[in-house]
This record gives structure tokens, C-alpha cells and sequence, in this order.
């Protein structure tokens, strides 16, 4: 025996050692299927079968990106300015970061909602919260440009959004953070350590213009004070409701890591939001004084407007019967989801170690049938058997988020375990797990959170990258994987790497987008105040101590392209027309010294660059976009004189006349 | 110069343009000796000139001009970005005109004439979504200019 053991033991050390090394080269294990390259792979000129549209996180934007092969097709500027466009810094898209708190130019976005018909994606708009300021913003999927953003008022930390009725009727918004509200519905000067006396939490339903898209504020329903995580609206049968996951109902106001970890379960919340529209229409709602920004952007004057509003109708959850009940949910729920048939909500306890499904049927009859545990501030909470379909027993650590495919199967992620778990929502049994590379968040199944999910991948969005790309120093990319979910076992196929830290995604067919997708702006339709259609309008023109330019731009010159007859101390407002109409031809404006950002005109449209000389002297300005053989002769000068020269204003271009000594 | 239209005309290998490349090469010659009879590519193949001008047609095609087109283009026989349209009635068929107002991209890349052309301006004509009447109004707005009656 001896003799034989310690050769075995020597090949085992051999072994260890070269698998430690070969680790060690190599990074992390790949962990991908054999076939995964051909199944991501997608010819070049070719297109995606779907896209994927990926929250920004702390970028405060949108992505997009085609999915099978992750490439990174586009960032839609939404609650974050963009120098590289002028978005937030051009005159006509500063009233769209416009706030109660004045200009707030980043914000933390994390949850898309893609718009609904019939409970199925329509690939009309995508709404995205804005979680730090509250607010929603809306982007029309025929531009990939935000439309609209609503702030939420009597809300702080808007996580709980923007999630979506199944014909678009409304968004919600529910304040992740409660905080003091009195009856005037201001924020009063308090002790924080008065959490439960005075702390409120409220969710808002934010209608949608059925043709325009248009957002209100349709109302807000007032809650006992903890946190409001995530939500789900209901389908088909259940499509009256919304579920919102709450935690921290231990109401603590410090060190929640521990102090809202106490009890054995907090809550998921239904809400009947059919049933509070008809209280809402009745006039039951109690008008109360906000104060809160709306910004719409116009196509045709290619300018946006920030209104602030003023009043909320308010529903207090405990005083009407029938809108709010709770459901007990073990261990502060994070994820909340309704499964395709409307009939499965699924809450995900962070420190659970099963995952409840809660039956829609079963709760109906435990609310007929008053089956209570007893209520929480006046509302009322379910018995948890009496709502419950069953228990997922054992299926990994930390499950955060579910989605679904068409066959009756749920993938839940699970950051602890790292890990996605499928499983069947009918007989609660796990049938698969596969890794993820690291500590995957959310998860997107195209179509998953609709009633028509389009199933054939699943996309992790992970919280950790660690090795898995070249190291560019302590800042590392962050990242998704995409795993195909055909088959029985799902398999990794791809990484790529994404900007932000990707929160929820949606995934829709490529079809359902490209059609409406518009090719430029008609010049006929510019209805811009400052807009040159033609060349025959640009001119420059003094009005006190402003100046405004109507500049022409087309390959490749803009008209005028020499101005004189700027003083110090004269504001100037650059206002480009593209006056291209052929798709992909954006020109750009850069003045030096400009102390805001370029300007990127798309064919048809106007923009304005304000421009405060600082000093004597000529100026050159330029296009920044590659846009013909000849854009680096578009170009021009501007010259500034001093504050008491005589020089008038003049424009011109093409003269090219030699001055007289 | 001519050889290398020539080629680059057939260089695609489309044994379907042979002839029409033939042709316009042809043409490119003819041109210079307003002897024109391409009508270039794209749907206009018989486009009725009618006497006298008309009115509404011409004061639409000068909207679109200012909008569209006269940033390049001067009324006079100076070439700004693209040609002076002075005289470029009788230099194109009126089909040649209304094609490439409509289907630039195309002819830049096929047409001998416009691909000659571009040789000498080096911007290509950019697609500036006229619409079949719009074109036709154009056409109406330069035999104008050109004192056709």
C-alpha cells in the first residue's frame, strides 16, 4: 500500500500544481458551451435578432445593444448630460434635466419598462426611473431620444419603478426611502430618530397617454412608513393589481443592514390600482400642494420645456377599503414578479434561503374570505398560507430577481451563490443552475416580464467583473452574460461589457423597433424659432447685448462661416440647422473656449450653442463629425472685439476678399 | 480621365451595366457638346415638358431651392459646392435632372455622367428627400432660369 500511495500522491501534486498554474494564466474558467461562438456570432453588415435595452445605473443613461452578439449599438442620453451630443448643455435640452431642485444633470437610473398592448411588448417607448432625484423619463423607440421626464414628488429614491400596467396605463414610482410628511405634505424639520411617529411612504401612478405617450401624475397613494423596493403590475386576470416588494417594516432609521433584518418577514404589497383610479375619478382623492418639474421635448421645434406643477391627488391607503392589502414575505423581499399567466407572483427574500410563490387566485379568496393576520397601521396583512402556492425549497443563496419563459419555467437569479436557477413555477421544482461570473443582479429573458415572454436567452447582469476582462486598473468594465435557454440546460455563449452598472433590461424583437425607427427630421416640419431653412435665412443679429446667429450647415460648409462685430461682454447663441435630409449625416459645432460642450445636429434639425467670449481675437469654429472628403475645410472664424470697438455686425460666406491696407 | 470612368464604370463586374456604362461613357463626351441623351438612372423615363412654363411650378421649386439645394448650388454658371445650374437644362435631359435629384446615391455610383461629376466636386451629391413632384417642380424652377419659356 505505501508503495503505491505515494506515487498517487506525487501525480496529485503534480496535477494541483498544474492546474494552479494554468489557472493562473489563463484567468478566471471560461465556463461557455462548445458551440457558443457560431450561436453569438452574427455577420458582419448583418443584424440582431433583438435589442437589448440596459439601464445605465450611476451613468444615469440608456444602452442598447444587440443581442446574440452584445454589441454596443448606442447610449441614450436620459438623466445624465452628454457633451458629446450638447444633451443637458444646448439650450434647447437644459429644461429637460430641470428639477424642483433646479438643474440636476446625473441621476442613478435602474429599471427599464418597455410599453405594453394587450400585456405584449408594442416597441413604442421605454421608461426608465431616475432613482436618486425622482423621476421617470420616457424615450420614443422611433428616435432613441428622451421625450419626457416627470419628477415624483413626496417621494425620496425612486428604486420602486417604473414598472408598467399591461396596456401602458400607468407607470409606477414607489419611494424607496420614507421620510417625514405632515399634513401640508412637506418635508418638516424633525428628528430622524422619530421614524415611526412621522415617516410616510407614498407610490405614485403615473399615467400614459394612451397616442402621445404623454406622463402625468395621476396619483399617489399614502403608506405607512418603511421601504418600497420593487414592483409588478399584474396580467390578464391580475391586471388590476400592482405588487410592490417592501422591506425594513421594522421601521429603522439607522444602520438598516442589521436593524431591518429582524423580523422573519416584511412584506409584498397589492395594490388595486383599478379600484383607486375609480375613487381618484369619484373625487375621493384629497388635493394636496407639490411641486414638481415636468419636461416634454418637442420634435418640431426640436426644444424642450420644463413646467413646475403643483398639486398631487393623494388616496390614504387606510382609509378606503379594498386598495391595499399585505402579503408576509420572508426576509426582506427585493425582487417581485408576476409570472406570463398573471396567476404567480414571486418574491425573492435576499436573506431567504426558499423563494415564495404567492397564487393571485388564493389571495383573492383570503381577501373575501378576510383571512388576516391582523393589520399594519390599519392595513390589512394576509395569513401567509392562505396566500401561498408554494415554497422553491433549496434553490441557492440570495435570490434577487425572477423572469419567465413561455414553457411554465421561472430563472431567478441569485447574487449570493452566484448563480441563475431554472425552475417550474407549477410544480416549484429546480431544474437547472448554471454560474454566473460574478454575483449576477438582474436578469433579462426577451419578453420575459410580458405575457408573451420570446424566450432563447437569458441575460445575466453581474455586480462584479473581477477577471474576466483585461484589467484596466481598480476600475473594471462592468458586465453581462448571455446564456441560451433553448434546451433543457441553460449555457453560457458570451460576455460583453456594458457601461454603468446595468440594473433591469428588456430585450425585444429587433422587428417590433426597426420599422418606426425615423431616418432624419424633415427640414418642412422644423418649426425650431431659430431655424435657417435655407441659406437665404442665416444672419446674424444683435439684440442688445445678445447676439444670435442662424447658421446653415451641409457638406461642407456652414453659412455664415465669418462673423464680425462681436463685443466683450455679448452673449452669442449659435443656432444650426442641418440642412442635410439623408440618414447619417450629422454635422457638429465647436467654438473654442466654449465652457459648455459641442453641438451634434441630426439632418433637420436645430441647435443652439451659447457662447460667452472671454477675450479679444478671432475665433475659429469647426464640425466635429467626419461629414464629407472635405470636413476639414468646414470651417469659419468668428472675430471678438473689444467692448467699446465700432466694428459692426457682419456676416458672410465665400466672399474671400482681401481686406485694403 | 475617361479610361478611368471607364473602368471604374464596369470595375463592379455587373456584366448586366456593360452596355449601359458603354453608353454613358459615351455620353460623358456628348456632354461637354450639350449632344446629351442619358436619361440616368432611376424612375423618370419620359418626362413631358409642356410650354408655357408653369407658374405655381416654378415658385415651388424656388422654396425648395432655397431650402434645399442653394446652399450648393448658384442659379449662375459658377460652381460653388456643386455645379451653377445656369444652362443645365439644355446640358441634361429633364429625366437625367429629376432622376439624380431622386437617386443620387445610386447614380454616383453607376451613372457615368454623375460619377464624372463628382470626380470634379468631390462632395457627393447628398440624397435631400425631394419627393417626385418636388423634383418636377425643381426641373420647372431651372428651365426658368435658364429663359426657357
Amino acid at each position: 500500500m505505501k508503495t503505491t500511495i505515494k506515487p498517487l500522491i506525487a501525480i496529485a501534486i503534480v496535477m494541483v500544481s498544474f492546474f494552479g498554474t494554468s489557472c493562473k494564466n489563463k484567468g478566471s474558467k471560461s465556463g461557455s458551451a462548445k458551440d457558443a461562438a457560431s450561436k453569438v456570432y452574427v455577420e458582419p453588415g448583418k443584424y440582431d435578432e433583438f435589442y437589448n435595452i440596459v439601464s445605465g445605473g450611476f451613468s444615469g443613461q440608456v444602452s442598447i445593444y444587440g443581442i446574440p452578439s452584445g454589441r454596443l449599438f448606442r447610449v441614450i442620453p436620459v438623466f445624465s448630460v452628454n457633451p458629446e451630443s450638447g444633451y443637458g448643455f444646448n439650450e434647447e435640452t437644459k429644461p429637460m434635466l430641470n428639477t424642483s431642485h433646479g438643474f440636476v444633470p446625473w441621476d442613478d437610473s435602474h429599471h427599464i419598462a418597455l410599453s405594453l398592448t394587450n400585456g405584449t411588448h408594442d416597441g413604442r417607448w421605454t421608461f426608465i426611473n431616475g432613482n436618486n432625484t425622482p423621476r421617470i423619463a420616457r424615450i420614443d423607440m422611433k428616435t432613441f431620444r428622451t421625450a419626457e421626464i416627470i419628477e415624483i414628488p413626496n417621494s425620496s429614491g425612486n428604486h420602486s419603478s417604473p414598472f408598467i400596467t399591461q396596456n401602458s396605463e400607468y407607470v409606477v414610482a414607489g419611494t424607496r426611502f420614507s421620510y417625514p410628511m405632515d399634513d401640508d405634505n412637506s418635508n418638516p424639520d424633525v428628528p430622524i430618530n422619530t421614524y415611526k411617529q412621522n415617516f410616510k411612504g407614498t407610490v405614485s401612478f403615473i399615467s400614459i397617454d394612451p397616442k402621445a405617450g404623454t406622463m402625468g401624475l395621476g396619483f399617489q397613494l399614502l403608506l405607512p412608513g418603511f421601504n418600497f423596493d420593487l414592483a409588478r403590475a399584474g396580467k390578464k386576470a391580475s391586471g388590476d393589481w400592482v405588487f410592490f416588494s417592501c422591506y425594513n417594516t421594522e421601521q429603522a432609521n439607522t444602520l438598516l443592514e442589521v436593524n431591518a433584518s429582524q423580523k422573519d418577514k416584511d412584506f409584498i404589497m397589492a395594490v388595486n390600482w383599478k379600484k383607486c383610479e375609480e375613487l381618484v375619478k369619484a373625487g375621493k382623492g384629497t388635493k394636496k400642494k407639490v411641486k414638481y418639474a415636468h419636461n416634454t421635448y418637442n420634435e418640431e421645434t426640436h426644444s424642450a420645456k420644463s413646467e413646475i406643477l403643483t398639486d398631487v391627488t393623494m388616496l390614504d391607503s387606510k382609509q378606503f377599503e379594498g386598495l391595499v392589502y399585505f402579503m408576509p414575505c420572508p426576509k426582506s423581499p427585493h425582487g417581485c414578479d408576476v409570472d406570463p399567466t398573471g396567476q404567480y407572483i414571486v418574491g425573492s427574500g435576499k436573506l431567504a434561503a426558499i423563494i415564495p410563490v404567492f397564487s393571485f387566485d388564493k389571495m383573492l379568496k383570503a381577501i373575501a374570505a378576510k383571512t388576516f393576520e391582523g393589520n399594519f397601521e390599519g392595513i390589512p396583512v394576509l395569513k401567509y398560507d392562505a396566500v401561498l402556492h408554494g415554497e422553491v425549497k433549496k434553490p441557492g443563496l440570495g435570490p434577487l430577481h425572477t423572469e419567465f419563459d413561455d414553457k411554465g419555467n421561472a430563472y431567478t437569479s441569485f447574487f449570493v451563490s452566484s448563480e441563475i436557477v431554472k425552475w417550474n413555477i407549477e410544480k416549484l421544482e429546480v431544474l437547472d443552475r448554471v454560474p454566473t461570473y460574478y454575483s449576477i443582479g438582474h436578469l433579462c429573458v426577451p419578453g420575459g416580464p410580458t405575457t408573451k415572454p420570446w424566450g432563447k436567452y437569458v441575460i445575466a447582469y453581474n455586480k462584479i467583473t473581477k477577471d474576466r476582462y483585461l484589467p484596466t486598473g481598480p476600475e473594471l468594465t462592468q458586465s453581462a452574460q448571455l446564456y441560451s435557454i433553448d434546451g433543457d440546460k441553460m449555457k453560457l455563449l458570451l460576455d460583453f461589457p456594458t457601461i454603468g452598472e446595468p440594473h433591469y433590461a428588456e430585450a425585444i424583437p429587433a422587428e417590433l423597433i426597426v420599422k418606426n425607427s425615423i431616418k432624419m427630421f424633415k427640414i418642412e416640419d422644423n418649426k425650431h424659432p431659430y431655424a435657417a431653412k435655407g441659406e437665404g435665412m442665416a444672419k446674424v443679429e444683435r439684440k442688445g447685448k445678445e447676439v444670435h446667429v442662424w447658421m446653415t450647415s451641409i457638406r461642407s460648409h456652414f453659412t455664415p462661416d465669418n462673423i464680425e462685430g462681436i463685443k466683450m461682454g455679448d452673449v452669442v447663441y449659435f443656432h444650426i440647422t442641418n440642412l442635410e435630409q439623408d440618414w447619417d449625416v450629422p454635422h457638429g459645432f465647436a467654438i473654442k473656449g466654449a465652457n459648455n460642450a459641442e453641438l451634434l445636429i441630426m439632418p433637420g434639425e436645430t441647435a443652439t450653442l451659447k457662447w460667452t467670449p472671454d477675450r479679444v481675437g478671432v475665433f475659429p469654429m469647426y464640425c466635429t463629425d467626419f461629414c464629407s472628403a472635405l470636413h476639414q475645410e468646414m470651417q469659419g472664424y468668428v472675430r471678438v472685439s473689444p467692448a467699446s470697438s465700432t466694428v459692426p455686425i457682419s456676416f458672410s460666406t465665400g466672399t474671400n476678399t482681401a481686406a485694403k491696407n | 480621365m475617361l479610361a478611368l470612368i471607364f473602368l471604374g464604370a464596369c470595375g463592379d463586374g455587373n456584366p448586366n451595366e456593360e452596355g449601359t456604362s458603354n453608353q454613358s461613357n459615351a455620353e460623358v463626351n456628348a456632354a461637354e457638346s450639350k449632344t446629351a441623351d442619358d436619361k440616368g438612372l432611376g424612375k423618370f423615363t419620359n418626362v413631358e415638358l409642356t410650354h408655357p412654363l408653369d407658374l405655381k411650378m416654378i415658385d415651388a421649386g424656388k422654396l425648395i431651392y432655397d431650402v434645399k439645394c442653394g446652399s450648393c448650388h448658384r442659379l449662375s454658371k459658377e460652381k460653388l459646392v456643386g455645379p451653377g445650374w445656369k444652362g443645365v437644362t439644355s446640358r441634361r435631359k429633364p429625366e437625367w435632372i429629376m432622376n439624380f435629384a431622386t437617386n443620387a446615391e445610386e447614380m454616383l455610383t453607376k451613372d457615368a455622367t454623375a460619377m464624372a461629376l463628382l470626380e470634379e466636386c468631390l462632395i457627393r451629391m447628398p440624397n435631400q428627400n425631394l419627393s417626385d413632384t418636388d423634383a418636377r417642380n425643381i426641373l420647372e424652377f431651372m428651365r426658368n432660369n435658364d429663359g426657357d419659356k
